[in-house]
């Protein structure tokens, strides 16, 4: 007597009884261009053609406008965590960034101003609106962090922070009525604040970013960048990078997860240059006749936005402008599916890994061999 | 400043800020786009519809391609399926289309079964994208959705009314995909009877309660036009991939010896409207309701289907994975079970097996027994029976041998006798 592998006793592909029920043909590369002329027309952003239309024009593209439309009308979420020891200029930085007070310290009445006895996690949302498009914006702040004096496991409450996020996620993902728009709490960039030593990573920020770089991006940056010169700086980034190297810590943006050469080519320009030195400031002081940030000194004034002076624009730019959404898609792409692996497969007696393809959420059950 | 929708979940902390300078992430959905752009992306259209309708051909001009489709016969026993994947490019996106014609739809003479294996198709793809959602080790953006978005309903121009073919069929696939019901051939009917053709059918729908597709209004950058179109429902349609010369330039037409029906020209007939409809302005929702309506009410079925539930009796929120722990037990106390009763069964039978040996093995003693007694008793029968010969045979022996010797002795007399007689003479 033998007994059939049952790996799903509830669900049935239903292939149809008959064979011969529907024939699949997929002719792929059918590259045919839909105008006759070479130039399409681009659409209103109403995403009508305009009238006479050339001949052959169907209208395909008018989906990036759509998806834009949908994007902008639903709105978009950020989760950003800041760490670092107290005193390195986190929440100034952050208010830099998003150009308003959104720091935990702006929000938070004054007479809590001490530095907590353990790690505390403190998030703060924010809706930003910027032409049109809006923003929930989250920041989360962690004080408290390198302050105490045995530091050890101090990555410990901040690891499980972000995968209560991630939890909360994957729960209301597997619910049998879910929401329309699953809401996003998980933390899509971790920004870790580096104090300027000069020499070399310590062993905090060593086994922070060893631990936490498995499971969210982590951007490390040099704080308070105002106190190295240009060599000083140089020599500290590349002892860094080195020691980043060394220890095996992939930081953003990491090298497996480049998709294509160009991605390469722009990640690898990036690489080269975390982690980025930052200044942060929200005060505006008069230079050449210009508003500009910056933190005046008595032998000159910093200017952040000034590429020649601190890197801040770069950070700007990569986490805003250009690489925003790519974190947002390595985070529920990459970190998110990971730990929903490691999570699914805790409550399995095997793990579920067969290669082709039948390895769903419900739990794989003994194959059962008698050999009667 | 814009209050939020009341799809973005509000935190109670949340607080609305201005901002003092220009930060950037106004280019959001720029990136947003070209992500999408970089991967592609992928529609899925049904076409359903009698044979000759014009189903491929409408298919063609839509699109502006040849999809080299070849007409099917009238005698297929069932209704089938065909799906043919394209890749089509315009400008700098890739479209990734599918386009699925049924075959033989309308042809069969009992036509009760028709609309099932087109609701079966469906069922398939969403079957497979949960499965795919599912999976412990899932791909889903790289996966190949093959759920239908956009489902046309090709409606005979018949000028009077809805088939009942017609209304079932688009009863059972109202809450699975979205309809778009079309006339085709629209060509071989006059404006007024169009008209009257159109309320007819929008009447029929609704007393039948057929929940069609309604093009969304609730963006204000589409919601004039789209409640404009949604009240041309259904689009009267005529395809055509041949081009005809008309004023100096060449279009789609359709050419007659009464005149020349332009594909394209609105007053002649409603393929502008569709066109624009259902690629230029509502591609996106067509996939957004079919992802979060359709695809979420099958998910929801098969799920409780199969016994998960969100709350238990008491009403409390039970996890998924509590109800797959307590399935999975509940499932291995099953297997315990039969394993048992295999295993009993098992020695049920080998005791009665060696029963039977041992009652046969007795049987077959015991002939051996008889056996051996006959034989026996035989034996001892020729036994006596030898002896019984043997003492005969001594006897015999015996008695000759007296009549030997008396026969001697007779002899020996006679001879004297002789002897003496001679000695006489």
């Amino acid at each position: 007597m033998q007994a059939t592998d049952q790996r799903e006793p509830y669900m049935e592909l239903q292939e149809g009884s008959d064979s011969e029920l529907w024939q699949s043909e997929v002719i792929t590369s059918f590259y045919g261009n839909m105008a006759d002329t070479a130039k399409t027309t681009h659409p209103q952003p109403a995403g009508r053609p305009e009238k006479g239309a050339e001949f052959g024009y169907v209208g395909i593209d008018a989906i990036l406008e759509q998806m834009r439309r949908k994007a902008m009308k639903q709105g978009f979420e950020l989760n950003i965590m800041v760490v670092g020891q107290s005193g390195l200029g986190k929440s100034t930085l952050i208010n830099t960034l998003f150009k308003s007070k959104v720091s935990r310290r702006s929000v938070m009445p004054s007479d809590e101003e001490r530095i907590p006895k353990t790690i505390e996690i403190k998030s703060v949302s924010h809706d930003i609106e910027e032409k049109g498009v809006r923003m929930k914006l989250t920041v989360i702040d962690t004080p408290g962090f390198g302050d105490q004096i045995n530091n050890e496991n101090c990555w410990q409450p901040i690891m499980k922070f972000i995968n209560e996020q991630y939890e909360q996620y994957l729960q209301e993902e597997i619910n049998i009525s879910r929401k329309k728009r699953i809401p996003d709490s998980r933390v899509h960039c971790c920004i870790y604040f580096i104090p300027p030593t000069g020499h070399c990573l310590r062993p905090i920020d060593i086994e922070f970013m060893r631990h936490l770089s498995k499971v969210v991006n982590i951007v490390p940056v040099i704080a308070k960048a105002d106190t190295l010169t240009l060599e000083e700086r140089d020599f500290f980034k590349q002892k860094i990078r080195e020691d980043l190297r060394v220890n095996e810590i992939e930081v953003y943006p990491q090298k497996e997860f480049d998709e294509d050469s160009e991605d390469r080519m722009i990640n690898d320009k990036i690489r080269e240059m975390i982690p980025f030195a930052v200044v942060g400031s929200d005060q505006e002081y008069q230079v050449n006749g210009k508003r500009l940030l910056g933190r005046k000194t008595r032998w000159g004034t910093v200017e952040v936005e000034n590429t020649a002076h601190c890197e801040f624009a770069y950070l700007r730019d990569l986490l805003i402008r250009t690489h925003m959404q790519n974190l947002k898609d390595i985070t529920s792409s990459i970190h998110y599916e990971v730990y929903r692996v490691r999570r699914l497969n805790e409550n399995n007696t095997h793990p579920s890994d067969q290669p082709n393809g039948h390895s769903n959420g419900v739990p794989t059950h003994e194959v059962l061999s008698h050999e009667m | 400043m814009v209050l939020p929708e009341p799809g973005l979940r509000m935190e109670q902390n949340a607080r609305s800020l201005t901002l003092s300078g220009h930060v950037g992430f106004d280019s959001l959905p720029d990136q947003l786009v070209n992500k999408s752009t970089n991967q592609g992306f992928c529609f899925n259209i049904l076409c359903i519809g009698e044979t000759g309708i014009g189903k491929s051909t409408l298919m063609d001009t839509l699109f502006n391609t040849n999809f080299e489709n070849f007409e099917s016969s009238h005698f297929e026993p069932q209704v089938k399926l065909r799906a043919q994947t394209y890749d089509l490019q315009e400008s700098n996106v890739r479209l990734k289309l599918t386009v699925v014609n049924t075959v033989g739809f309308g042809d069969q003479m009992n036509k009760k079964e028709s609309y099932q294996h087109i609701v079966d198709y469906i069922d398939t793809q969403f079957e497979s994208f949960l499965q795919e959602e599912l999976k412990i080790r899932r791909s889903l953006h790289n996966f190949h959705d093959s759920r239908i978005h956009a489902c046309l309903y090709f409606i005979a121009p018949s000028g009077h009314s809805l088939k009942s073919l017609d209304l079932v069929t688009m009863k059972k696939l109202d809450s699975k995909v979205n309809i778009i019901p079309v006339i085709a051939k629209a060509d071989t009917i006059s404006k007024s009877e169009l008209h009257k053709f159109k309320m007819k059918i929008m009447s029929e729908l609704v007393s039948n309660g057929v929940q069609i597709y309604q093009f969304p209004i609730d963006d204000e950058t589409v919601a004039t036009i789209n409640t404009t179109m949604n009240g041309h429902l259904p689009f009267a349609v005529v395809g055509s991939t041949e081009e005809v010369n008309v004023g100096n330039k060449m279009v789609k037409a359709r050419q007659y010896p009464w005149g020349v029906v332009q594909v394209e020209n609105e007053s002649h007939c409603d393929f502008v409207k569709l066109r624009e409809m259902l690629i230029c302005i509502n591609m996106e929702d067509l996939r957004e309701q079919t992802h979060t309506r359709h695809y979420e009410l099958y998910r929801r079925c098969k799920l409780e289907e199969m016994g998960f539930k969100d709350t238990n009796p008491e009403c409390q929120p039970i996890s998924l994975q509590e109800t797959y722990e307590a399935k999975r037990k509940e499932f291995q106390a099953d297997l315990q079970r039969q394993e048992e009763e295999m295993k009993q069964s098992f020695v049920q039978k080998v005791k009665e097996k060696e029963g039977e040996l041992k009652e046969s093995e007795r049987q077959l003693q015991a002939k051996f027994d008889q056996l051996k007694r006959q034989h026996a008793e035989e034996k001892s029968v020729l036994e006596e029976k030898k002896r019984a010969l043997e003492e005969e045979i001594f006897s015999f022996s015996n008695r000759r041998a007296a009549a030997e010797l008396l026969n001697a002795q007779t002899l020996n007399l006679k001879k004297d006798k002789d002897r003496k007689n001679t000695g006489f003479l």
